[in-house]
Parts: C-alpha cells; structure tokens; sequence
C-alpha cells in the first residue's frame, strides 16, 4: 500500500484512543488485576495480604465449588441437548420450500431471544408454579391425570431452568440454522437425489456438512454461554442468593458471585474465575483443534 | 398429490403448535397484567364471563399499571434503562465504529499486539472482570453513578471485532487514498466516507447494543446502589422480592420493561434477523 501524501503516524492511535482508554480501564487492568487477587486474601477493598496458591487450594478443596461445577456442567449439557436438536429440527422444517408464513414464523421464533435473562427468568419462575402456573394447568388440562401442584421449581430445578432456557434461545439458534440451510447448494442436492441418495443421505452427506461450520460455532456458543449461567438461577432462586433446594441451582458463577460480592472476598472469587476462564480456553482450543484437523480446507 | 398436501398440511400443524408454544408465555404476561388477583387465581387467560367471545372485558383492569407507575418507581426505572441503554450503545457504537476503523485500514506498529489484545478477552468470563472493574470504579470515585454502568460496558471485543470485519469487507482503501490525495481530512474521511459505507453495521450494532445494555443484570446489580438509581432489570428483580405474590403487578411491571426492546425490535427485525445472521454465515 503506497500513497503520496501519507497520513501522520499518530492518525491510528486517534482513531483507536476512546476504544483503548476504556479498554484499558474495565478490560486489560481488570484481567491483570484479577489475577493479582487470586493470590491475594482480600476483605473488601482496603485489606489484603498476599496468600500464593491459598486461594485456588481452598476452591478446590470446597464442596460448594464442586457442586457448582456440577450444576453448570448439567445445564451446559441439557440446553445443548435441547436447543441445538430442537432448533436444528425447526430449521429443517421451515426450510422445506413453498412454506407460507416463513418469515412471519422465523420472527415469531426469534423474539424471545430479544428479552433478557433476568426478564424471562422472572416471567418463568410465574409460569412453572404450582397451581397458579401456565404450564401445569396446561398439562393438567390436555392429560386430566396430570398434578396441578407438580412442583417444578422446588424438585426439578435443572429441568426448570432448562425449559426457561430453551424458551429464550431456540429461536435463535434456529434463526442462524435457517441461514446457513439456505446458503446449501440446490443443485448439489439435486444431483444427490437424481444419483438416487433418499431424503437422510441427502441431510447426512450433503445438508450436514454444508451447514456444520455455523453448527459448530452455535455447539461452541452454547458451551460458553452454559459454562457462564448466572442470571436465571439467580432469578429463578433469589430467596437463596441463587442456590435453590438443596443446593441444586448453585453455578460456578453465582458461587463467584455469591463469595465476591456477598460474602466479599475478591480474592477467592478471582481464584473461581480463573479456573472458569481456563475452562473455556480449553473449550475454544478443543473447538479450534476439532474444527481445524476434521476440515483441512478451512 | 394428497401425500404432498398432507405433508404440506402436517408440517403447517408443528409450525403452528411451535409457534402457539413460543408465543403463549407473552400472551400469559399479557393477560395477567389485566386481571384482578381474584381473577389471576381463577383463570390462566383472560377471565371468562358474558362479554365478547366469551370473555368478562368489563373485569379488566388498568390497576396494574397505576400501580406499577404510582406506588412502585417503574417509571423511574424505565427512564433509566432507557438513558442507559441509549448512552452505552451510541458511546460504544463510536468506540468500537473508530477503533475497528484504525485496526482494519491503518498499518502501524503495534496493530498486530493490539489486535491480539482485543480478541484474546473474547474468551474471559465477564464475571472475571466485574471484581477487579468495581474495584476500579471504586477508586474513580464513581460508585453508584450511572457512569459505573456506562463505561464498563463501551468495549466488548467482539463490538470493535464487528467494525473491523465490516470496515475490511466493504470500505475500499483506494477510496480513502484518493480521499486523503484530494487533501480531506482524517476525521472527514472517517465521519464522511466510512461511516456511510458501513451505515448497516452501525444500526445493528447499535440495536445489538442497546438491547444488551437494557438486558444487563449483573453490572447494574453490582455497580449501583440506591434503589432511585436502579433501571427496569434490576428493578423488576426486587420487585419480585418484595412483592412474591403480587402476580399482576409483577406482570405489569415485566410488561412495561419487555414491550420497548419488542417494539424495538419489531421495527428492525429484518436488519436485526439478517444483520446478526450474514455475518456468522459468511464467516
């Protein structure tokens, strides 16, 4: 790139300024900061005393931690179960051509993911209640010897949260589905069917792999929102900070939440973040690994 | 001819009872924030009775909202949200626009660095940050101020990552050459030639960005602390601590905070669905 006038070479550093000010400030000092307070003890922000690997042994000696990790890894791989085969599922089906409506249909789909976490939580812990809720009067009016009084959220706490889950992003994982579906080549398909492939070799060896790129990243996308599931069991069990009976909404980040900012001990919770942030770099290696060895021309 | 009708009729039957599924949760919250508690309790849609379609129109009630303005500060918290949604994303939508526009059309030293820097964080949790980023307002002094909310919020990764891919698919640098050959300034290139090219991406992202910062829990949570300073989400999260049983209050209060980002995204849902959309497929 040649020019005869050359821009002056403070130009660039104008540009990116206001990104990089704010960017220092709330990412790249807090990042360092972070991992300062993972080996510190820290009450509050005033008193602090450096405490080496004290921290990460204490969270990995803690039950609590535990269960929240298993919490979260039960989430992580229900919504994935539920959303990505449900939302691959609507995406085939609005898909097929000559469908009426596809596009009154794919708005409808996608607008629950237009309300936040914190509001569809509140709208569903309504919605799953004993009696008053919409969802058992519903099942006890099409199978009349279904309880009223199912207690979803008091026994069933994952399968709630998942339900909410599913509710707010199936659409829009279907949404990008859709997309990728109808960037698959026709003709390819046709060819498909003319050298005789029926309707499940054509989706297993044409279908599939045209749309496995957006799959991959919505798989990769799911893992990563999953892993960080704060707002609706907060929500969902805010009379006990997020826990729920006996324990079974706890999730690594509201046990984050729950020793940083309730009980007040940075230090700790930096610790639990750190290992969360090493898990999800571990998430994005494997996927790049994966998605790299499998495809060599990308 | 019948299989393919009835296939056709089938697949319209799933679509539908699909779509009934979506859509009933809205049309509930709808219905709840109308009825009376006596009402509530007795029917899960709206109450039935000798009206129109069956339905006791005349038992509805305004109740649930007055209340919702009056007694409880929902009014308040939907100013805010609104001022805090607004000032995030036309903040950060400049931040990002300036910065993905410096990383994608300038060489200079350091840009690898930065750019690596920038994505990196694209991985870290956000709860990582919040810690150490409240500690940082703390020291700024800005505790409780709506700034807490604000500046935290203006550089996502993946804002200035956006700009840079758009600025590299559809600014041309020989456009900018020319520009800076005829003798136009810096900032009037960027203000008067890239911005216009890019003018799809900046109202997704916008939109994009002012629907996060209206759904964000946690940061207002954290940062602010007077319940005068709190907007609609954190707002109708002590509403339902307060006021548990209180079903069409709450209701009306999940209205008034879900009906604008709706209306909002009714307005924009082509640029939405297919903006957010192209990029992943594309990539």
């Amino acid at each position: 790139m040649k020019s005869f006038r050359p821009h002056p070479p403070w130009i660039p550093w104008l540009f990116l300024s206001p990104f990089l000010v704010f960017f220092a400030l709330f990412a790249s000092w807090p990042v360092a900061r972070s991992l300062m307070l993972a080996f510190e003890q820290t009450y509050g922000p005033r008193t602090k005393a450096f405490v080496g690997l004290l921290n990460f042994q204490a969270v990995w000696h803690d039950p609590y931690f535990w269960t929240a990790v298993r919490n979260t890894l039960l989430f992580t791989g229900g919504t994935l179960l539920v959303q990505i085969p449900l939302a691959l599922g609507l995406a085939l089906l609005m898909n097929r051509p000559r469908l009426r409506g596809r596009a009154a249909f794919r708005l409808l789909f996608f607008s629950p993911s237009i309300i936040g976490f914190v509001f569809a939580g509140t709208l569903f812990f309504l919605l799953l209640e004993k009696r008053i809720g919409l969802l058992n009067a519903g099942l006890h009016t099409v199978f009349s010897h279904w309880d009223p009084d199912f207690p979803w959220i008091d026994h069933y706490v994952m399968t709630s949260l998942i339900i909410a889950s599913a509710w707010l992003s199936a659409g829009f994982h279907m949404a990008y589905l859709l997309a990728a579906l109808q960037n698959v080549s026709g003709d390819l398909l046709d060819a498909a069917a003319i050298d005789g492939a029926g309707p499940w070799r054509r989706f297993w060896h044409v279908t599939l792999p045209g749309i496995r790129p957006v799959l991959e990243v919505l798989v990769l996308l799911t893992l990563i929102t999953g892993f960080q599931v704060f707002d609706l069991p907060f929500i969902f069990y805010n009379d006990s900070m997020g826990n729920g009976p006996n324990n079974q909404a706890l999730t690594i980040v509201t046990y984050l939440y729950q020793t940083g900012f309730i009980a007040g001990n940075l230090g700790y919770a930096s610790a639990i973040g750190w290992l969360l942030t090493l898990a999800l770099i571990g998430l994005a290696l494997a996927h790049r690994h994966l998605t790299r060895t499998e495809d060599p021309s990308r | 001819m019948i299989r393919r009708r009835l296939g056709r009729g089938l697949l319209m039957m799933v679509l539908v009872t699909f779509g009934a599924l979506t859509l009933l949760p809205f049309v509930w919250m709808v219905c709840a924030a109308v009825k009376t508690p006596a009402d509530f309790i007795a029917y899960q849609f709206l109450p039935g009775g000798p009206g129109f379609l069956g339905i006791a129109w005349d038992r509805l009630t305004t109740a649930n909202f007055f209340r919702a303005f009056t007694v409880l500060p929902m009014g308040r918290a939907l100013l805010h949200s609104v001022f805090l949604a607004s000032v995030t994303s036309v903040l950060s939508t400049l931040c990002c626009s300036a910065g993905g526009y410096a990383l994608a059309k300038f060489r200079f030293a350091g840009r690898g660095f930065i750019t690596t820097l920038v994505l990196g964080t694209v991985v870290l949790p956000a709860a990582l940050l919040l810690g150490p980023s409240f500690e940082t307002v703390y020291h700024l002094g800005l505790v409780d101020t709506y700034a807490a909310v604000i500046l935290p919020a203006l550089t996502p990764a993946f804002g200035i990552y956006l700009f840079r891919q758009a600025m590299l698919n559809s600014v041309p640098s020989e456009l900018i050459e020319c520009a800076r050959l005829e003798g136009c300034g810096e900032i009037r290139i960027f203000v008067e030639i890239v911005v216009p090219l890019v003018r799809p991406m900046i109202g997704t992202y916008l939109a994009l960005a002012f629907i996060g910062s209206w759904n964000n829990f946690l940061n207002p949570q954290v940062m602010l602390q007077s319940p005068e300073r709190y907007p609609l989400s954190v707002a109708i999260f002590n509403l339902r601590g307060l006021y548990g049983s209180d079903y069409g209050l709450i209701m009306a209060g999940m209205l008034i905070s879900v009906a604008p980002v709706m209306c909002l995204f009714l307005v924009l849902q082509r640029e939405f669905i297919s903006g957010l959309t192209s990029g992943a497929v594309k990539g």
